[in-house]
């Protein structure tokens, strides 16, 4: 037997949402549903305000696909199907929390109030990060798959520092990087140091081609267990659950108690970034199975059939998102080019004699043409 | 000889190696259901099955670790890393047990593996995936560190490296995967620590490795044709060991260096170059030794800042010219 077949019969995937861990307040089908360990407390009105974030998100993503293909943005990786797991997170902080992204997480971005504009001038190319991290509480996007999660512990061991201080961590991290050395040490130097940062686990069953199954035999929130704290796997298509079970795990670390571990367990509905194509390794099938699963039409089916939202909010709502795609459309192609000179600009916090004599001798270099 | 791209090269030689020694077997991440990032490893997994061409978790220190393991026992892996930039990830791995385990045991156990992974910019991924870090490699003892700038020698280079019995870093770069050249057919090995004088000349010596070595071509050739000025150009294509006589004996026949790499400046290639062409070639000097190279920054990720921070045509020809006309030779 291979070790391929071994693994396979070992690790059967799919375990997703009949496993009876899984903590789910609203099914695919719209019906609220209670958990003993996670009630949801949510007025009618916040309950529609998380409906229009979705929307506005799907139409920001998609309006940012369509840049892309038009040649305005450089690249651009979809949030498409995982909007669920980052807004019902995101909206579990609370202002002076502070989140650490990977580059998908535009959803956290939203909720963290970034414009939009602003994370299309990184895909654009146009400045070198266009938000200020402690104004946003939220770090820069991170592509080297892992590294962040250090970052976010380190944070945490610096808020422990402060004495009256309260405020958590969140970082956001994908099924591949679980298998990264750097997010295994995350792990280990948080439940040491008892840090609190929650490690919100998406598991969108993809790392670009390669299944969830390649990365781990076991469900990966039961790997909080082997390094001392507690994880729960949550369906990252619902938004209500994702936001009950941040909020109880942003509870536990605020109170002392260590990190927390949650897997919203999701899917990428889109490719992994616009360079990739995912029909060449998985099926169409199963993209159709989550179809049914979306995390926007569930709350709609619930608002609407329990008489929280009518036709007039719906219509409403998808005028703003006509209204937000066109501002962030005229808002990138009308961005400038950056000036060459300026890569030299932010190398070292105080500057460098060095770089200040390369400047000067490229502007030289550069005039040297314009004469000729 | 067939005309093929150094994509098809390095294709062609890992199977034509795959078929040739049952001990070799590939790894890496998205490297059989996707056929790498980079397409190298095409049609493999279909052809020699999960044993040998095997996909891993995104673990870059957890497969170079295990790869020197399996070396040890005589296997023979080749090891794809996505980009040069997270070979970082795996560095441990590589400096401190693929270079020493040789010498530390005392020549008991060999590690006779393969890394292959790309470096260079120009294609808008940004300063985290943009890098050329293979002064950090060649700077080590017990790595062997090969950067092929041809077709031919995709295919020569990467023979060799399968078939050498210590650690190889086998450098790629994104800009060549589609450029063209002549492949010879068949069983066809280029000696590691051999450079290449790619083209003759008198007047000046041109030396470089991997892109800039085909930007430096193209260069002395528009500049013979153009203006009469016969370059020769030396490529390296070995940084360790590296071919310092090869190098040395072309500056004394044309007293004259420019060193073109698409690396930062400082502490790089061009550095050791230079101090190669003073200690053996001083007297033969007509003019100091020049660098071309990157500009001294995190590679930025909009294409016109990228394309001002890299070495280009332009700039070789420019300090070309300067170092000619320091000599007075163009009158
Ligand atoms: C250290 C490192 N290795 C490899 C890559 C290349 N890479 C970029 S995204 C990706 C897959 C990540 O998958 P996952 O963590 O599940 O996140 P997702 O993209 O699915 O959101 C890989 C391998 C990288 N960016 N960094």
């Amino acid at each position: 037997m291979t070790v391929d077949s071994l693994h396979h019969t070992v690790a059967p995937a799919d375990a997703g949402p009949a496993d009876p861990a899984l903590v789910q307040l609203l099914t695919p089908e719209g019906q609220r549903r209670e958990h003993p360990n996670f009630p949801l407390l949510l007025d009618d009105a916040a309950i529609r305000d998380l409906y229009r974030d979705l929307v506005l998100l799907r139409r920001f993503d998609t309006e940012a696909t369509a840049l892309q293909r038009q040649g305005e943005l450089g690249i651009w990786a979809q949030v498409l199907g995982q909007e669920a797991a980052q807004i019902g997170s995101a909206r579990a902080l609370r202002p002076t929390d502070m989140a650490f992204p990977t580059y998908r997480e535009h959803g956290v971005a939203w909720c963290r109030g970034v414009p939009p504009e602003k994370i299309l001038e990184l895909f654009r190319g146009i400045n070198f990060g266009g938000w200020n991290p402690l104004e946003f509480r939220l770090a820069p996007y991170t592509i080297v798959i892992g590294a962040h999660t250090l970052h976010a512990v380190g944070y945490a061991m610096a808020l422990q520092r402060e004495p009256h201080n309260d405020d958590a961590v969140i970082v956001y991290f994908g099924d591949g990087a679980a298998s990264e050395g750097d997010v295994n040490e995350a792990f280990v130097f948080a439940a040491s140091y008892n840090a609190p940062v929650v490690f919100f686990l998406q598991n969108n069953q993809w790392a670009i081609s390669v299944p969830e199954s390649r990365q781990s035999r076991i469900p990966l929130y039961q790997r909080a267990k082997g390094f001392g704290f507690p994880g729960v796997r949550v369906d990252g298509n619902d938004v209500l659950a994702c936001l009950a079970v941040t909020d109880a795990a942003l509870q536990h670390v605020r109170s002392g108690q260590g990190p927390f571990l949650i897997e919203a367990f999701t899917y990428r509905m889109g490719a992994h970034t616009t360079s990739d194509d995912p029909t060449r390794y998985r099926l169409a099938d199963e993209l159709e199975k989550w179809k049914l699963r979306d995390p926007i039409e569930r709350v709609k089916a619930y608002l609407s059939r329990s008489g929280l939202a009518d036709a007039e909010f719906f219509a409403s709502v998808d005028v703003e998102a006509e209204a937000l795609a066109d501002r962030i459309r005229s808002a990138c192609v009308s961005m400038p080019d950056p000036d060459p000179l300026a890569m030299f600009d932010h190398v070292y916090a105080d500057g460098s004699p060095m770089l200040d004599a390369e400047r000067r001798s490229y502007a030289e270099y550069l005039a040297s043409f314009g004469e000729a | 000889m067939a005309v093929i791209t150094y994509r098809q090269a390095l294709h062609d030689t890992l199977r034509a190696e795959l078929l040739r020694d049952p001990n070799v077997f590939l790894m890496g991440e998205e490297i059989g259901v996707f056929e790498g990032s980079y397409k190298i490893t095409a049609g493999l997994l279909a052809e020699f099955g999960p044993e040998r061409v095997r996909d891993t978790p995104i673990s870059e220190e957890g497969f170079v670790g295990a790869a020197i393991g399996a070396a040890m026992l005589g296997l023979r892996p080749v090891v794809e890393i996505m980009t040069i930039n997270f070979s970082i990830l795996a560095m441990d791995q590589i400096v401190n047990h693929a270079a020493k385990i040789h010498a530390m045991f005392g020549g008991q156990c060999a590690v006779p593996m393969v890394i292959r992974t790309p470096g260079g910019g120009g294609q808008q991924l940004a300063a985290t995936h943009s890098q050329n870090l293979e002064v950090w490699y060649a700077h080590v003892p017990g790595l062997k560190v090969v950067t092929p700038a041809t077709p031919a020698d995709a295919k020569g280079l990467l023979a060799a490296s399968i078939r050498d019995d210590d650690p190889v870093m086998f450098i790629e770069n994104l800009a060549l995967y589609n450029t063209k050249g002549e492949v010879p057919e068949g069983d066809y090995v280029t000696e590691i620590g051999t450079a290449n004088v790619m083209k003759e000349g008198e007047d000046i010596t041109i030396v470089s490795y991997s892109r800039m070595a085909a930007v430096a071509l193209d260069v002395a050739r528009r500049l013979e044709e153009d203006e009469g000025i016969r370059a020769e150009v030396v490529d390296l294509r070995s940084l360790r060991p590296l071919d310092r006589t090869t190098v040395v004996e072309s500056v004394r026949k044309t007293g004259k260096a420019v060193v073109i790499e698409e690396d930062w400046l400082s502490y790089g290639v061009g550095a050791e170059i230079a101090a190669t062409i003073q200690e053996g070639a001083f007297d033969y000097l007509d003019a100091p030794v020049r660098r071309v190279a990157a500009a001294e920054v995190p590679l930025p990720y909009a294409k016109p800042l990228e394309l001002a921070a890299l070495p280009d045509a332009t700039a070789l020809v420019k300090v070309i010219h300067e170092t000619l006309d320091a000599t007075r030779f163009r009158g």
